[in-house]
């Protein structure tokens, strides 16, 4: 770990500096700082904040940036009106974990790739330009859609990919007072030829809370696989919610962890599935969709037919095809 | 005085004749308190004045010369000092007594320690650590991968005709098996704290055999043993990689000299999974074959295993292969790849614990092959005598353990591969032999009975979280009539008397005969204040009788009485085939869309002569149960194909089975004593729980879902694709 300088934000304006790094429950910050995969000079402590309530309002619920993952997944309106958030949410890291985890730290958390962690390997993500050591070497973990010849990493978030499928939205605040409210898909970006630009912001801002529109029709359910039964990261994860009515599918979302830089979604399955009834070959269809452009590294080949099978499985599930 | 005894023949069972109770009974640790009210000192935590912090630095090539460039920390704030001379390349192998390789600069593996900077506190030794300038001239010839590599060593063992056998056999398997390396993965990490004074070493650390690794430590620094002592009082788990002085403890001896201030160097988790010993990778390929009637007549085993040039130790793969199955036409053939990865060592169970997660998979597999049930196979290809050595058998209740389990696990429920389904989960059960060569090992400790009616145990032997302190008060409270809470034990200081250490299964035995030596002495010298034959003693809640004479064990002193008790293995290791053995049972469900397992229930049914406190016994099968789910299921050591390092590091992405992996698990015992194994009839029991327990595992998902996964771990990608 670097020396660095600690301060305690009192008030919003206090943690929006471009000279430092924010810290909220620091159980991934603090991780990478010991292996200086991250070295900030300056901390600045934001749970001092408040940013903890879920608020409920007219066609949305408000996550505070600061509510822990316990408390999220815990709460009455969450698990009543967002079921696979909160599943999603319990099968991420452990209790202790989530006791500390924030919504925004959540969001995020870097990617396990170990040619991430490790300095002594050279990596796109953490020294732009050094080169991708993970192509051609240990990749159980890496992406499958998504990816570029800059960077294979994946996004390990089980939370954020329930919020994917949820159409959540990420509220900032920057220095000058102004307020985005940016989608997912606007918040985080794919490697591309910049791996270190994981999000679209901007340094001196501030996540001050989530939203998420009212829920979706139909049934929820998040479903992750991996390599041990309790605390491991996702090979393949799906939340979805699907809606049928007589016999016909009305609406579908599906968002994907443990495959991509970001949370998965292809409209395109999801459009295949509206209007028809459900079927094996229909989930098929969809997978075929979601995996037309799905490449493996070698390591993680398995996950392509592996997403297919969840795919069919959750959809089965909620649909009682 | 002391109470010598070489085992060259069978001792009277005196511990059935005492009557104070106290063995075998489930008593608590009497540590267990400060263990977990976080008060028991673990190596990292004593502090001493003028105490300096060290962090290791290590190597970021796979083979080549490294240099460190110490004045590239002149600026860093703190650093007192970078030292390079004498770092160790591996920790020694068990037993070794003497240093392990020091290589001076020459790296051969990615994460090999090749300085340790020394600093005013921990943070800014880390800080300097990673900022040291360390420059390389990298060597050809790295070779990572022991599938590929140029040199291997080993040689094929063939008793009667293997070949002829093999292939006129009506029955025959041939398989071959893969299982990746593991890590001993404690939760404590390696640490040392070194201090000298007057030309004497003083070591604090977390180590598991005391009397070698005060000659590890003394030749690695150049010092007299004498001038060396050892203190080891609690150690978090070791598992195999505390056997042997590590890169810690000798950077913090030779720092600590080099700055005149006490050194202390603790591994950060990453490097404890870089640096310490490795249990190896292992391909095998298993060859058997039966006549009609179920019963071996040709056993193959052949199988490659790694280590770094020049280590002496090679997983011992075939351990229980030598012993556990009939069959008189047998081959072996053990490979050494020679290759750039971290050391590979003992890790609990070396060779029973991957050597049987083939075997036991390939008696399932021979067993259907034959059209027996497993059990039944293995029931009757249970050997008269040591099929390759001729010796006889010490105490051994393997059929006993079979089918005493089946019953209590309900085996006769068992139905054919995919048969049972609930849901999306597919139901199965499987079964496996345990084994675990037992051995005794020469070991001392001195016995104090006091005046007060007190007593005191002492040996540098070591508790390595297995209930040493337990057990040992526990002999010497039952052969001295005492309450246990009477009975103090002290133990992990070089300075008591030494014994045989923790390793090997082997440290409740010798370490107990020890005990049970050196209380025997008192007892004699007690029965001669008391004026009555020795063996006419009885020794019970602090009173003495015999001969018609009664007093209260406290009148009869008037000053301490102290003996050392001394074990010496001898003849009826010659001539006795000594092992613990038991059998495990396994209920697992695999799910039907993307090959997770979970286990259902285990039971494990053991027998390791006598047992000295059935709490601590269990807890040791438990443990080992759950080692062997974590080999079945979920735990590999991931090496970079290209360079070798470790690229799981730590316990988030090294997986050891976490609670929701482990059903109940459990254990019973079978009654047993082995009057050839030594003078308390015990064996083994540290390592006997994993020793064939992921066999189990592999043997119940193929009962499951008709998937036989025979490289392991068994993780989801090696089973769906099977899967309908
Ligand atoms: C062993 C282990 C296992 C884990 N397993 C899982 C798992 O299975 N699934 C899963 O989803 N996660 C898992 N996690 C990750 C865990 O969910 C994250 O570490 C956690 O959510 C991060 O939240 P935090 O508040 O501690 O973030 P911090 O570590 O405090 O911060 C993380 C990042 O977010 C930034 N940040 C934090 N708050 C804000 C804010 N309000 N505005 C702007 N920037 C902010 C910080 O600057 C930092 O860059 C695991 C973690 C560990 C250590």
């Amino acid at each position: 770990m670097k020396p660095f300088d600690y301060i305690r934000a009192e008030t919003p304006a206090d943690a929006m500096r471009a000279d430092a790094r924010i810290i909220a429950g620091g159980t991934n910050l603090l991780d990478l700082m010991k292996l200086q995969v991250e070295t900030p000079s300056t901390l600045v402590d934001v749970t001092r904040l408040g940013m903890t309530e879920i608020e409920r309002a007219e066609n949305s619920t408000r996550i505070g940036a600061l509510v822990t993952n316990s408390d999220l997944a815990a709460d009455p309106t969450i698990r009543q009106r967002y079921p696979m958030l909160s599943r999603a949410l319990l099968a991420g890291a452990s209790g202790q974990l989530r006791n500390k985890a924030t919504t925004g730290g959540n969001l995020l958390q870097r990617t396990r790739c170990p040619y991430f962690t490790d300095i002594s390997q050279p990596c796109n993500k953490r020294e732009p330009g050094s080169g991708c050591r993970a192509q051609g070497g240990y990749t159980r973990l890496h992406a499958i859609l998504g990816a570029s010849e800059h960077c294979i990493a994946t996004h390990p978030s089980d939370m954020a990919v329930a919020m994917r499928a949820l159409d959540a939205r990420v509220e900032i605040e920057s220095n000058d007072g102004a307020t985005r409210i940016l989608t997912f898909d606007e918040f985080y970006n794919l490697p591309g030829d910049t791996p270190e630009k994981e999000t679209n912001l901007a340094p001196g801002e501030l996540i001050v809370a989530v939203h998420l529109p009212d829920p979706p029709a139909g049934r929820q359910t998040y479903r992750k696989v991996r390599d041990r039964s309790s605390y491991a990261f996702a090979l393949v994860s799906m939340a979805a919610a699907v809606a049928v009515e007589q016999g016909r599918i009305a609406s579908a979302a599906m968002a994907f962890g443990g495959v991509a830089h970001r949370p998965w979604r292809s409209p395109d399955a999801e459009a295949a599935l509206v209007g028809r009834e459900p079927s094996a070959e229909l989930f098929d269809e969809a997978a075929d969709i979601l995996l037309a452009d799905a490449r493996g590294q070698g390591g993680n080949d398995f996950k392509i037919p592996l997403t297919r099978r969840v795919v069919k499985a959750v959809l089965t599930e909620l649909t009682g095809a | 005085m002391t109470q010598q005894l070489k085992m060259d023949e069978v001792q009277p069972r005196l511990l059935d004749e005492t009557g104070q109770g106290v063995l075998t009974t489930p008593l608590d640790r009497p540590e267990g308190p400060l263990k977990v009210t976080g008060t028991a000192p673990y190596a990292a935590e004593p502090s001493l004045p003028g105490m300096a912090i060290g962090v290791l630095v290590g190597a970021t090539i796979t083979r080549g010369r490294a240099h460190v460039d110490a004045g590239s920390l002149r600026d860093m704030p703190g650093v007192l000092g970078v030292y390079t001379a004498g770092m160790a390349r591996n920790p020694a192998q068990g037993t070794a007594n003497a240093a392990p390789v020091q290589p001076e600069g020459f790296v051969q593996y990615h994460g090999q320690p090749v300085a340790v900077v020394v600093a005013e506190t921990f943070e800014q030794a880390r800080d300097a650590a990673i900022a040291i300038r360390v420059t390389y001239d990298p060597e050809p010839g790295a070779e990572v991968d022991p599938e590929t590599a140029s040199h291997v060593d080993g040689d094929p063992e063939t008793f009667g005709s293997f070949d002829k056998a093999f292939s006129e056999a009506p029955v025959r398997i041939d398989a071959t098996y893969t299982t990746k390396g593991h890590s001993s993965a404690a939760m404590e990490p390696h640490a040392a704290l070194a201090a000298w004074k007057d030309g004497r070493l003083m070591l604090r650390a977390s180590l598991q055999m005391l009397k070698y690794n005060r000659n590890e430590i003394a030749d690695a620094v150049g010092v007299d043993p004498d001038k060396v002592r050892v203190l080891a009082p609690y150690v978090g788990g070791g598992f195999g990689s505390k056997l042997g002085i590590a890169q810690e403890a000798i950077a913090a001896a030779l720092a600590a000299r080099e700055l005149g201030r006490p050194v202390r160097v603790v591994m950060t988790r990453q490097q404890v999974f870089e640096m310490t010993l490795r249990r190896t990778e292992t391909r095998q390929r298993m060859r058997l074959a039966t006549d009609r009637d179920g019963h071996i007549v040709a056993l193959g085993h052949e199988d490659r295993v790694s280590n770094l040039p020049d280590e002496v130790f090679s997983e011992p793969v075939t351990m229980a292969t030598h012993f556990l199955y009939a069959g008189a036409n047998r081959r072996y053939h053990h490979e050494i790849a020679r290759i750039n990865r971290p050391g590979a060592g003992s890790v609990r169970a070396p060779g029973e614990a991957v050597g049987m997660l083939a075997l036991e998979c390939a008696m399932d597999e021979l067993a259907e092959a034959a059209g027996l049930d497993p059990i039944e196979l293995r029931l009757r290809n249970i050997p008269d005598e040591h099929p390759e050595t001729g010796q006889t058998y010490s105490a051994r209740s393997l059929a006993a353990c079979l089918k005493r389990g089946a019953e209590r696990f309900g085996w006769s429920a068992r139905r054919a591969p995919g048969e049972r389904r609930e849901g999306e989960w597919f139901i199965g059960m499987g079964v496996a032999t345990a084994a675990r060569t037992n051995s005794l090992g020469e070991s001392q400790s001195r016995v104090t009975l006091n005046p007060d009616g007190t007593a005191l145990v002492e040996t540098d032997m070591t508790d390595i979280g297995t209930g040493t302190y337990a057990i040992l008060g526990q002999i010497a409270a039952e052969m001295l009539g005492l309450p246990r809470d009477k009975v103090t034990v002290a133990l992990g200081d070089t300075d008591f008397p030494p014994a045989a250490g923790s390793g090997g299964s082997w440290g409740a035995s010798s370490s107990g005969s020890s005990v049970f030596l050196g209380a025997k002495a008192v007892r004699n010298a007690l029965a001669e204040k008391l004026g009555c034959p020795p063996d006419e003693l009885r020794l019970q809640d602090g009173i003495a009788t015999g001969g018609n004479k009664r007093s209260a064990i406290a009148d009869l002193l008037d000053a301490p009485i102290s003996e050392v008790g001394h074990i010496k293995p001898g003849e009826t290791a010659e001539t006795h085939s000594s092992a613990s053995y038991g059998a495990h049972f396994c209920e697992v469900a695999v799910n039907a869309v993307t090959g997770e397992v979970r286990v259902r229930r285990a039971l494990g049914v053991m027998a390791a002569g006598r047992i000295l406190n059935e709490k601590t016994a269990a807890s040791q099968v438990h443990g080992g149960i759950i080692w062997g789910i974590g080999a079945a299921l979920t735990e590999a050591l991931e090496h970079e194909p290209r360079d070798g390092r470790v690229v799981n590091r730590d316990l988030a992405e090294y997986h050891v089975p976490v609670n929701l992996d482990v059903p109940d698990v459990e254990v019973e015992f079978i009654e047993e004593r082995d009057d050839h194994a030594n003078p308390i009839q015990s064996k083994g029991i540290g390592e006997l729980g994993i020793s064939g327990a992921g066999a189990a595992v592999t043997n119940a998902i193929y009962n499951a879902c008709g998937v036989r996964v025979r490289d392991y771990p068994a993780l989801p990608d090696r089973i769906f694709p099977h899967l309908p």
